[in-house]
């Protein structure tokens, strides 16, 4: 039986094909403004038994397709990141519109978990528009924080009053690659909170898109003085997660 | 219902422009949320009834009432003791508090960091759109939060018939005797508005109504204990919700109405949701009419409400009055011990709530508890921490929802109850 997981976030779309718990595809795209067509798009020319939904648009996509499922972000992630390491016992998510921290079990069941609240304050929406406001392309701007000589103090954790902090910064001839640095710490500082009032122990994992910006990982790595864990495609863990536990139910 | 009661509107001084949008959107959440549900108790109809009639029917009672010079008293908190009113040949009514109205007004006069139910109440003024607000004769504000004393400072230049009632933050013997005294007062003030002397007949009258009232709740409240649920926690929501406005005797026969039904599908291990459930408890800051929002994400989740830890819930009802004094003094001593009971977040020290809320969640078997927190609610959002702490102690699943009357927030309330669902279920 081939079980889908399709993952609609607030950015991207992802999906993956599993058989017998082993990866047999993987695709994305965007989500663009229709993620029902760009759901349909991805989904084109391929063939599944059973699909289960995760992500924001999850309830919407169970609408669509009658025979779906749905899980939430935080059980699929729970379940993609303890494939990848069985020894997880905490999970930090950081995607496009939402941040969540997670703590796990030894048998990886969700045992508390924490989530931001309304606003896209410590997200990947938030790095992504501070990326623009200092005119970097979204995939030079870790590396390009992680080159910084020294940290700056962003105050502002609301994305909008960042974006007016940034502009002081630069009007003052700060350095653009610090500024960034500093923008990534108050982004770190907020992951390190969460994860904190759930209790994090243990082998930390760190999924979701923001997982591939190299900065966040490593400061992050340096806050919680520990190596954490990111899996190949962080991206994919949700849509993992979610095509799992439907092959798991059988 | 409009057409039929807009003279009555009117002549209260109201908005009815405002107000038929109010009821237009009033009603359309009451069908999306109330009717669409499955397996409704038939006693249900009554307080379908009741609410299509809120601003229509009731009022027009009211008004009676007040023809044959019966006085009208209105209140937003659970310390205002009903006892006395109805001792007193009053009636007393919960006022308007649970939408988001006239927010632009309300923030000419309050701080926009201040809780929705403060919020909302004056918003209700200001748009005139509350006719228990217009129809009442003395409106008592009480001393609670620092945000409700600091508002009805406000409330005061905004209506000509506030009464403020002081309360205690401590239980002491300083802080009950502070509580007996304002008792005291208000049974004068009461006697004063009404022109009626308390006796010691009217006030044993009056605390067995409500106590009625009372063990009326607490008859349905016991058989949500059963599994599968009789009765969803919306519709049990909208009792303890209708407990504040409805005609006492009525509702108290309605109620037991209801829960006659609920014995029978018991008996025929009938459910409003399959057996095994999810089984949620709510606890924290009261949800006034039409407050729905959480309750309504949870039972279209996949669980269950079996119990509100609320002063709209057992909070604010678990408790009766002794009725057993013989003289004045004595049945004013029993309406002050039970009031003193009541474990509201302004009272410090306040472990008798975390207790409570553990006893509650044993005693409906609840899986786990979603603490409610409206935002800048600070005594109960406070509380939150500790009383998260000492369920999780207990092994007893809890999350913390800080939230508002807005909508913008349903998207990620609803990933959150869903994953605390999946949670305590798997």
């Amino acid at each position: 039986m081939i079980c889908a997981g399709i993952d609609i976030g607030s950015r991207s779309i992802e999906l993956v094909l599993v058989e017998n718990q082993k990866v047999i595809e993987t695709r994305q795209t965007d989500t663009g403004f229709d993620p029902i067509s760009q759901a349909k798009k991805v989904m084109e020319g391929i063939k599944f038994d059973k699909i289960m939904a995760t992500g924001y648009g999850r309830n919407l996509f169970e609408l669509a397709y009658d025979d779906a499922l749905t899980v939430t972000e935080i059980k699929a992630h729970a379940a993609g990141v303890r494939l990848e390491f069985p020894e997880a016992l905490a999970i930090l998510d950081i995607g496009g519109q939402d941040s969540k921290s997670i703590r796990l079990n030894e048998q990886g069941r969700v045992m508390k978990f924490e989530m931001n609240d309304r606003c896209a304050a410590g997200t990947g929406k938030f790095l992504e528009i501070m990326a623009q406001n200092l005119g970097f392309a979204l995939d030079e701007f870790g590396p390009a924080a992680l080159a910084a000589q020294k940290d700056l103090q962003i105050n502002s954790m609301c994305t909008v009053f960042a974006e007016s902090e940034v502009t002081s910064l630069i009007a003052k001839g700060q350095d653009r690659q610090e500024i960034a640095r500093g923008l990534h710490l108050s982004v770190v500082k907020r992951a390190v909170g969460m994860l904190n009032r759930v209790g994090a122990q243990g082998p930390i994992v760190f999924s979701g898109g923001v997982a591939q910006n190299p900065c966040m990982v490593k400061m992050v790595s340096d806050a919680l003085a520990k190596e954490i864990l990111v899996p190949e495609s962080p991206q994919m863990m949700g849509a993992l997660g979610a095509a799992m536990i439907m092959d798991a139910r059988g | 219902m409009s057409n039929d009661y807009a003279p009555m509107w009117e002549s209260l001084g109201m908005d009815l422009k405002a107000h038929d949008a109010l009821l237009d959107v009033l009603g359309q959440g009451y069908q999306d949320i109330y009717l669409a549900q499955k397996n409704r108790p038939e006693g249900m109809s009554y307080f379908d009834f009741v609410m299509s009639e809120v601003h229509g029917l009731r009022i027009k009672e009211l008004l009676d009432e007040k023809k044959q010079n019966r006085k009208i008293i209105g209140s937003y908190c659970v310390f205002v003791p009903e006892e006395i009113v109805l001792a007193g040949g009053a009636t007393l009514v919960g006022l308007c508090s649970g939408a988001d109205f006239a927010i632009e007004d309300v923030e000419k006069h309050l701080p926009r960091n201040t809780c929705s139910l403060i919020k909302s109440s004056f918003g209700f003024k200001l748009g005139r759109v509350c006719p228990y607000l217009e129809s009442a004769d003395m409106i008592v504000g009480e001393n609670t939060c620092d945000g409700k004393k600091k508002a009805y400072e406000t409330f005061a230049g905004m209506v000509d018939n506030l009464y403020v009632m002081d309360l205690p933050q401590v239980k002491s013997s300083q802080g009950r005797s502070l509580l007996k005294k304002e008792f005291e007062r208000f049974k004068t003030a009461v006697e004063e508005l009404t022109g009626n002397k308390i006796t010691v007949d009217t006030l044993k009258e009056g605390i067995k109504v409500v106590n009625a009232k009372r063990a009326a709740l607490h008859r349905l409240a016991t058989l949500r204990k059963a599994d599968p649920v009789p009765i969803s926690g919306l519709d049990a929501l909208l009792a303890n919700q209708v407990f504040f406005y409805d005609n006492p005797a009525r509702f108290t026969e309605s109620v037991n109405k209801i829960c006659d039904e609920l014995e029978v599908r018991i008996k025929e291990n009938q459910g409003v949701f399959p057996a095994k459930t999810p089984r949620i408890l709510i606890s924290g800051c009261p949800m006034a009419v039409p407050n729905w929002k959480l309750p309504w994400i949870i039972e279209t989740s996949g669980a269950v409400i079996v119990g509100e830890e609320s002063c709209v819930g057992e909070r604010g009802t678990r408790n009766l009055t002794d009725d057993s004094g013989q003289s004045l003094d004595e049945l004013m001593e029993a309406v002050t011990d039970r009031y003193f009971k009541v474990d509201c977040a302004i009272f410090t020290p306040n472990q008798k709530r975390s207790d409570h809320i553990v006893e509650m969640a044993k005693a409906y078997g609840a899986n786990g508890v979603i603490h409610y927190g409206l935002q800048f609610c600070q005594p109960y959002i406070m509380e939150s921490i500790p009383v998260e702490n000492t369920l999780e102690n207990l092994g007893i699943p809890c999350m913390r929802i800080e939230t508002d009357y807005g909508m913008e927030d349903m998207g990620q309330l609803k990933t959150r109850v869903e994953a605390f669902i999946e949670q305590i279920s798997d």
